[in-house]
């Protein structure tokens, strides 16, 4: 086994992304996900890479655009304000069919809100924060390792359908440290060449052209059905991670770090008798609705209770999912406030029906 | 095995790095370990804490509520978490700058004068590292030998540092 490193959330997304053949980073400060910039700003120049302070987010996100569309590696970070910023360079980069990294160190909000973690933004990052018909891949990681092992595959993803993804993280994940191992470099010469990027070069007889401008209704119509068809296969990346699952009468069903809190509330239900169970989407989009369709057929299953650092955002497609066949319940914490293990073992009690 | 620790002080007296090196002496033992700091608004001379789980399983919640162990290194710190402290828990309390006695006797209670004895060891600034010494020999979570291992590789950029560390770290151990 490689060795073992203690790290910062934030500083092993970083490394990792580098690791994962990042070369271009654009960013601006913002609390809770400094660290990304700050290290990136050291490490990338030693790989010849480089790293821009942009004047704004507005800015930092068209940088990434510009990268992506000459076929560079290219990625963002930002905390949510920042990332709403973002929003109309998000949809662009989509509409034009290019490929980026954008990292999400969700603090508490709306507004300025707090710098304390939530998980405030799972609405804005899979139902499309930006204008217009388009998803992300989004992942919601809730280890740093396992926020390394995605980030360092982010951009093979993002290159193999040529999308935005993005790892929605909070502020526990940034700050936290735990041990990781880390990938091996990614060999810069081995990734595919890219037929479609604008790269200065006079590479081919066509004419190369990023743009997500369609003025003809049908023309701009094919593009949203290539897209849906794009989204469709997109499905096959759905990741998703059961814990004493399968004679569970009571699902519990949580993302990110939210969702090791609600493990250790598994642990202490099934100390006192009650048949507690997990499910943990890993893409938050597209989400893991299968898997709970399959558990809502089951007959041993009583209830789900879907647990966020917010007011009831996953809940929803949780409810989609299930739909109607169990009674699915919420129990949230907001502000930067983070219920902790025993909190939640008493809410679940409490709605246990 | 699961140990949950809360170390809590001002910001200045090593809150954070008494944490860090606890978490990297877990991972030299093959151990999985969280450090969580609070990250909130705090500032130099505010009250600053992390969060450590240690175990021998993946953790699961970083995010204590009844830590095992209370590292108080000033009073502000020791009335916010000790009434959170697990029955029969451990309590290590820095009687340098903390005069009172903690009314709770379902816990242990340990009076370390973590400053003077970081004085004896060379500098003051060692408190945290004393305190690291009597946590070890408490809880005997990990051998001595292996944290003094640690604590040579954790200032292996400061080599003249290091002996004076060893020796905070070996006058904490025996003084508990």
């Amino acid at each position: 086994m490689s060795e073992r490193i203690l790290m910062k959330g934030n500083e092993a997304v970083a490394e990792a992304a580098v690791r994962g053949g990042c070369r271009y980073f654009f960013g601006y400060p913002i609390t809770p996900q400094n660290e990304i910039p700050e290290y990136m700003s050291k490490r990338l120049p030693e790989v010849g890479g480089a790293f821009i302070q942009a004047e704004s987010e507005v800015s930092a996100i068209n940088m990434v655009y510009g990268a992506a569309g000459a076929g560079g590696r290219a990625m963002t970070s930002s905390s949510s304000p920042g990332i709403s910023l973002k929003q109309e360079g998000i949809s662009y980069i989509a509409g034009a069919e290019l490929p980026c990294v954008i990292v999400n160190m969700v603090r508490s909000g709306p507004g300025l809100g707090g710098i304390l973690p939530s998980q405030g933004d799972y609405f804005q990052s899979v139902k499309g924060g930006g204008h217009g018909d388009y998803r992300m891949l989004v992942y919601g990681p809730a280890s740093i390792q396992e926020a390394v092992d995605i980030t360092y595959k982010a951009f093979e993803k993002a290159e193999k359908y040529r999308i935005p993804v993005m790892i929605l993280g909070d502020g526990v994940l940034g700050q936290m440290m735990e041990p990781v191992v880390l990938p091996e470099m990614t060999d810069i010469a081995s990734i595919p060449v890219k037929e479609w990027a604008t790269d200065g070069t006079k590479s081919g007889k066509d004419r190369r052209i990023i743009n997500s401008l369609y003025i003809e209704a049908d023309v701009l119509e094919g593009m949203n059905n290539k897209f849906a068809a794009l989204y469709e296969r997109m499905k096959a990346e759905t990741a998703c991670e059961t814990y004493l699952a399968d004679d569970a009468e009571i699902i519990l069903t949580a993302f990110g770090i939210t969702a090791r809190i609600a493990k250790s509330a598994v642990d202490i239900l099934r100390e006192s008798g009650v048949k507690a169970g997990l499910i943990r989407p890993i893409t938050l989009y597209p989400f893991p609705s299968d898997i709970y369709a399959q558990y809502a057929a089951k007959k041993t299953v009583k209830q789900f209770i879907t647990l966020e650092l917010n007011l009831g955002q996953m809940v929803e497609d949780v409810r989609l999912a299930v739909n109607g066949a169990k009674p699915v319940d919420f129990y949230g914490r907001s502000g930067g406030n983070i219920m902790s293990p025993e909190e939640t073992v008493q809410q679940v009690l409490k709605k246990i029906k | 095995m699961t140990e949950k620790i809360i170390i809590a002080g001002f910001g200045g007296q090593g809150v954070l790095s008494l944490g860090q090196f606890l978490a990297y002496a877990a991972m030299y033992e093959n151990q999985e370990a969280t450090w969580l700091p609070s990250y909130g608004p705090e500032m130099r001379g505010g009250t600053a804490n992390c969060s450590l789980v240690i175990s021998d399983k993946p953790v699961a919640s970083p995010i204590i509520e009844t830590p095992d162990c209370l590292i108080a290194l000033n009073k502000p710190s020791l009335d916010k978490f000790i009434n959170n402290v697990r029955p029969g828990g451990t309590v290590i309390i820095n009687s340098s700058i903390i005069h009172d006695k903690i009314e709770r006797t379902d816990v242990k209670a340990v009076y370390l004068e973590a400053n003077e004895i970081a004085a004896k060891a060379g500098s003051v600034k060692t408190a945290n590292v004393v305190v690291l010494g009597a946590y070890i020999a408490l809880s005997g979570l990990f051998p001595k030998e292996s944290v003094k291992g640690t604590i040579a590789k954790i200032f292996k950029k400061k080599p003249d540092v290091i002996p004076m560390n060893l020796n905070a770290f070996e006058l904490g151990y025996t003084a508990v």
